[in-house]
């Protein structure tokens, strides 16, 4: 399974992950099991940062879902940042735009 | 403005095949004249289509046949594209194909959804020795 996650790192009590290129239903399953092994060591937030996902499908989406679920079952918080306008839309169209939290500023999702 | 001509493929139920078929979706929908989002919309409706086809009408197997026609028409003083997806899998009943509820934010059913939001019209049909035959159909409103 190719990795899809370009960089994982830290900063405070937050962890970073970048995953990038397409996510559907091909690549999802590899993103799901990378950052599921990150919540799984309870970073009090995780940030994904989508800035370089150019596509995203619903199995993308899920994998978002499970990953949110995750990081609530023990009292932790998912953030996306910066999403690209196509991301974002499919967020839209979902009417998942509320339900995540997301952010463009990666100093604002660090803050908050 | 001239129609490209429809394009026609058949894939293998294969993940791999899929970004693909996006591709020659985006080439015929930018040639009907579609702006940016609609075209990436129609990309993932398609998209969705196929990856229940995978998953629900091959159960996963990677080596079954899809057929797909990607048609440019004219259509109520409107281009746009007509869009068939036939599969030879698991039939299945067009009356339980249905979205999700979005109260009840769980994954499943959420590609259904995204078809019926993106396109304008959006047909099942069972076949005839099997297999499921979807029609969408997405006009250009610009």
């Amino acid at each position: 399974m190719k990795q899809t996650l370009k960089q994982v790192r830290t900063q405070g009590s937050a962890t970073i992950a970048v995953p990038s290129g397409e996510i559907d239903l091909q690549r999802s399953p590899a993103l799901y099991h990378e950052l599921v092994r990150i919540c799984k060591t309870r970073p009090e937030k995780l940030i994904i940062d989508l800035r370089d996902v150019s596509y995203m499908d619903s199995s993308g989406v899920s994998t978002l879902v499970e990953v949110f679920r995750c990081t609530r079952s023990y009292g932790g918080r998912l953030v996306l940042l910066s999403p690209t306008a196509r991301v974002r839309s499919m967020f839209e169209i979902a009417k998942l735009d509320q339900f995540f939290t997301i952010l463009d500023s990666e100093q604002e999702a660090l803050e908050q | 403005m001239s129609l490209p001509p429809p394009v026609e493929m058949r894939i293998a139920s294969d993940p791999a095949k899929l970004s693909e078929v996006r591709a020659a979706v985006r080439t015929t929908a930018v040639g009907v004249g579609f702006g940016e989002g609609d075209v990436e919309q129609i990309a993932l409706a398609v998209d969705e289509a196929l990856a229940n086809v995978i998953k629900h009408g091959y159960g996963g197997a990677i080596d079954q046949p899809i057929d797909i026609r990607i048609e440019p028409v004219a259509d109520r003083g409107h281009t746009g594209l007509r869009l068939t997806i036939r599969d030879f899998g698991k039939t299945v009943d067009p009356a339980a194909i249905r979205g999700r509820d979005l109260d009840d934010v769980r994954p499943g059913g959420l590609g259904v959804h995204l078809i019926q939001s993106i396109m304008d019209e959006v047909r099942y049909e069972t076949t005839e020795g099997g297999g499921t035959r979807l029609n969408m159909l997405k006009l250009n409103q610009r």
